[in-house]
């Protein structure tokens, strides 16, 4: 359709033109193999060793393990020395496998009352008039910033049966001259931890799922003719379902590893497998069964870390 | 609308002489994203100190066009040529061109002076010369008095200027107006339109317009392409678009129009007898040369300024006329929309100017009257 | 009306559960008794007694070190890997790169630092300061991958297309234009790297060596033994600092905004 005259001719002023040499710009790809390379040699190399020393013997050596193989042109050996003994054993001994129950029950609990506790807090957040809201922000986000040690032991001298609850109760009436509260080194006291350090993990997401919700929705469900409990369910609460999808997430895996809040808030008898890992790690030195137990939490945890981060990247 | 014809341009028309070199080929250019085509085997030429549109509704590819040129986006097949030199491989940061953005793209981290210095400082010219320029433009868009000011401290009109005077102050072989004016209200659209056309008379630069706001195309430019679906439906001036579309399309797409299908009963020529259409009835008589031939289905095309309204029956009924009641009256200020229901059910709309200050409308709802037009007032369109 | 009330007791109710335990572990580290429950009066024993204790000053000072290193490589590689993640979307294993940035995030620190560990010792790689150092930048880069890349998905490209335009070619566009304007993000993303990495217990306890021990591997240490209102004092000076530094961000944004209302108005006025 153009109206075409005529062939290109030598222009007036010739320019010189220079096409660009670095087009495919080597800067470019800097940026992207830098963080590439660091990730794969630091993160996921390290997952194939772990692999890897969880399948041999352990050694008194150090390192206390003897080699499944060295160098790759050893294939056939590596197989033919390739030892489940480790995993029989945590097979045999229900030790293990009560831990990795119990951190399942104690991350599933936690992450129910991270919920219970969580979703008032980011609603009533979301509700707050606009000026407030940075600033309800800011205080949740604050006690994330200071040490998560030291926010797990202000609670052992709250928590310990001759702590400052105890002193409360006594104060109050609630308990006699004499009596304590016996909650430090027990389950309870890792709920109240765990409950405590991951609140700010739970209340964020909600409440960015919350305070985007478009207010006149409400407004329109009551002037259909439904009453505000029933549009709480039927209305906010799936559309903060997230919201509540990525901080059950962002909470429930890493609890079923944790190893602080058991070690310095639970009993002899609060077995999760962070804490039995560290044992074995650090008190048996028994780096492959260490190692298997590291495989098998990770085999546990695969589906919601993949499942985490297909939101995550849906959302980015 | 008529209104929007535009000021009366100067003597150009470098696209009517065989002899000029186009200074912007597009040539068989193709861009594809995936499987999606937004530039599809476009040839276009472009000449100097022209103020060239692309114009046409969003998705169209006239934005991609643009983008091309100033190497953005690379085309998939087909070269483009600046001055008969091709761009291909040359990266944005060494194209003789520059762009004025659709967002201004003002950098909020700097000052106005520092902005219009940027492009400059790039050549690494003379601090001197840099400064001298820098006054220069801040002169020519009247902004001298906010050169230290940061973007976020100025107005939504003077952000515009601000960017404008970044885009010219390297003295672009081609100025790139990504829809310039989209983001200021009508009235501030306005008069910036005619100090575009002033501006690039003054310099003598190429401008080429990215734009889907019909008005400000045929206000600024010496010639639009109107496009739909990654191809060039018109190149014209904005007169002959207005006046002579040769599509449906185009016909549609600029200002409002009546379109009546029909057949072709004769075609005699423009001197001797003219087309002849039957409309389901209604008989059309255009004076036009058109290479439809006998039988073929066209659309004739008329301007609802074009169409009469008499409340008397004309005196000649058998062509070009229709009897009909009002249906619809659209009061639009300086005139007003009449939409006429024909007996035979069809709708043709006719615009009547409000010479008189009419409160009380010598016409209404349900009034019996006829329409007609002159042989000349409409166009078959063979597509 | 009934939801402001209720709103109102949740929030207090929330923040005292969230603030108490802090400002009790505050108070006591001025408590002259040794005893948790007992006020012995106000005192600064307990800081003048953490200032002597060599171990204690010495592991801060690598804390310190370690988080100021780490924070500064985990910038500059999170910050790569966010435009990565947002410019690059073609590159070849996207997919498994944007895995290895999420995952990090919630991975339980024991298979992180056991599993780094066992590569430095496959690799014969001495563990200590700079085992600590890698093993929290690779963590914490994640966080600042997450930081910029929020940013960079709001930030306009055409402010980039435009210095290009203007002749600047793509490295000097990065410098002079993208990294000016998202440097809050940055700059947010070392502080967050920074208090990751002076927090962390877990990945340090794994990778650290002889001569590297940081303040949360000494903490733990002593607090096993009970609490000792040494380590309240610390802890006190540590949430002084992060208080400090996040008080003083804040303002910086508050004058900020308030600059940018000004301008606002000042344009609307001519």
């Amino acid at each position: 359709m153009a109206i075409d005259t005529l062939s290109p001719q030598p222009p007036s002023k010739p320019e010189p033109v220079i096409a660009d040499p670095s087009r495919r710009n080597p800067a470019r790809w800097l940026v992207v193999a830098t963080p590439y390379l660091w990730l794969l040699l630091f993160f996921a190399a390290p997952f194939i060793i772990i692999f890897k020393i969880s399948l041999s013997d352990t050694a008194i050596a150090m390192p206390p393990y003897t080699p499944v193989f060295e160098g790759f042109g050893k294939f056939g050996e590596f197989f033919s020395q390739l030892d489940f003994e480790n995993y029989e054993f945590l097979a045999s001994d229900s030790l293990y496998i009560k831990s990795y129950l119990n951190s399942l029950r104690i991350a599933a609990i936690s992450t129910f009352l991270l919920l219970l506790v969580g979703y008032p807090m980011a609603l009533a957040m979301a509700r707050a008039k606009t000026s407030l809201r940075p600033i309800l922000v800011m205080m949740v986000i604050l006690p994330f910033w200071t040490s998560f040690l030291i926010r797990v032991y202000a609670w052992i001298g709250i928590l310990k049966p001759e702590g400052l609850l105890t002193l409360l109760f006594q104060t109050v009436g609630l308990l006699g001259e004499g009596e304590q509260v016996q909650i430090f080194r027990t389950d309870y006291a890792v709920f109240i931890g765990i409950v405590y350090s991951y609140l700010p993990f739970m209340v964020l997401p909600l409440y960015a799922a919350l305070e985007k919700m478009d207010h006149t929705l409400l407004e329109a469900a009551s002037d259909l003719g439904c009453p505000p409990w029933k549009a709480f369910w039927r209305i906010t609460f799936p559309l903060s379902l997230p919201g509540v999808i990525a901080g059950s997430l962002i909470c429930f895996i890493p609890i079923t590893g944790e190893f602080v809040i058991p070690d310095l808030l639970g009993g002899a008898d609060t077995l999760m497998i962070g804490k039995t890992l560290w044992t074995e790690f650090f008190s048996s030195r028994d780096w492959p069964l260490a190692s298997s137990i590291a495989v098998i939490l990770l085999g546990v945890l695969v589906i919601p870390i993949v499942y985490f981060q297909n939101q995550q990247q849906k959302a980015g | 609308m008529a209104k929007s014809l535009g000021p009366v341009k100067r003597k150009f028309s470098p696209w009517t002489d065989p002899a000029s070199v186009p200074f912007i080929r597009f040539e068989n250019i193709t861009k594809k994203f995936g499987n999606f085509t937004a530039v599809d085997n476009l040839t276009l030429d472009i000449y100097e100190r022209e103020f060239f549109a692309l114009l046409g509704p969003s998705g169209c590819g006239k934005t991609t066009l643009m983008r091309m040129l100033a190497g953005f986006e690379e085309p998939t097949e087909g070269r483009i040529l600046l001055q008969g030199k091709d761009l291909a491989g040359v990266p944005p940061y060494r194209r003789p061109t520059n762009m004025m953005f659709q967002s201004y793209a003002l950098f909020p981290h700097m000052t106005v002076e520092k902005n219009i210095a940027f492009g400059l400082e790039q050549d690494k010219l003379p601090k001197g010369e840099i400064e001298a320029r820098v006054q220069e433009m801040l002169k020519l868009v009247k902004l001298e008095q906010f050169a230290k000011r940061k973007p976020s401290q100025l107005s939504g009109g003077q952000r515009q200027r601000v960017a404008l005077a970044r885009s010219l102050a390297k003295r672009p072989k081609v100025l790139l107006l990504d829809e310039p004016l989209g983001a200021l209200d009508k009235k501030l659209r306005e008069e910036t339109q005619f100090e575009l056309t002033d501006l690039q008379h003054t310099l003598g630069l190429t401008f080429l317009i990215v734009t889907h706001d019909q008005e400000e195309a045929m206000t600024v430019s010496d010639r639009i392409a109107v496009m739909d679906k990654g191809v060039i439906m018109q190149v014209a001036t904005p007169a002959e678009i207005y006046e002579a579309p040769n599509s449906r399309y185009v016909a549609d797409f600029i200002g409002d129009i009546n379109i009546i299908e029909g057949n072709v009963v004769s075609n005699q020529g423009a001197a001797t007898g003219g087309v002849m259409l039957d409309c389901d009835g209604l008989k059309i008589v255009v004076d036009q040369e058109c290479p439809a031939s006998t039988g073929d289905r066209v659309a004739f095309a008329i301007r609802p300024e074009k169409v009469r309204l008499n409340i008397d029956p004309p005196t000649e009924t058998a062509v070009n006329a229709g009897a009909g009641e009002v249906y619809d009256i659209g009061y639009l200020g300086d005139f007003s929309l009449f939409l006429v229901k024909l007996d035979d059910g069809r709708i043709v709309r006719a615009a009547q100017a409000n010479i008189q200050r009419l409160v009380d409308r010598p016409l209404t709802f349900g009034d019996r009257v006829w329409v007609n037009w002159s042989r000349d007032a409409g166009l078959v369109l063979t597509r | 009306m009934k939801n402001s009330r209720f709103d109102a007791t949740v929030l207090t109710l929330g923040f005292a559960f969230l603030y108490i335990p802090i400002i009790i572990l505050v108070i006591y580290s001025f408590n002259a008794s040794r005893l948790v429950t007992v006020w012995g009066g106000f005192s600064l024993t307990w800081y003048r007694e953490m200032w002597s204790n060599q171990g204690l000053m010495d592991a801060a000072w690598v804390t310190a070190r370690v988080a100021v290193i780490s924070a500064t490589i985990a910038t500059v590689l999170g910050t790569l890997a966010a435009l990565t993640l947002v410019r690059f979307r073609k590159i070849p294993g996207r997919l498994l790169f944007s895995g290895m940035i999420y995952a990090p995030l919630v991975m339980p620190e024991v298979i992180t630092g056991l599993s780094l560990l066992l590569l430095f010792v496959s690799l014969n790689v001495d563990r200590g300061f700079w085992t600590v150092i890698i093993a929290h930048t690779t963590f914490s880069m994640c966080y600042v991958a997450i930081v910029v890349q929020s940013r960079l998905l709001t930030f306009d490209r055409s402010l980039e297309e435009a210095a290009l335009d203007l002749g600047c070619p793509p490295v000097k566009t990065f410098f002079r234009i993208t990294l000016p304007l998202i440097l809050p993000a940055v700059l947010a993303g070392w502080m967050l790297a920074f208090t990751l990495s002076l927090d962390d217990l877990v990945i340090a306890s794994f990778n650290t060596g002889p001569g590297a021990t940081t303040l949360p591997i000494k903490i733990y240490s002593q607090v096993r033994l009970g609490v000792t209102p040494e380590i309240n004092a610390i802890c006190t000076i540590l949430i002084g600092l992060v208080a400090l530094g996040v008080i003083a961000a804040s303002i910086a944004t508050k004058r900020n905004e308030v600059r940018r209302q000004r301008d606002e108005q000042a344009a609307a006025a001519g």
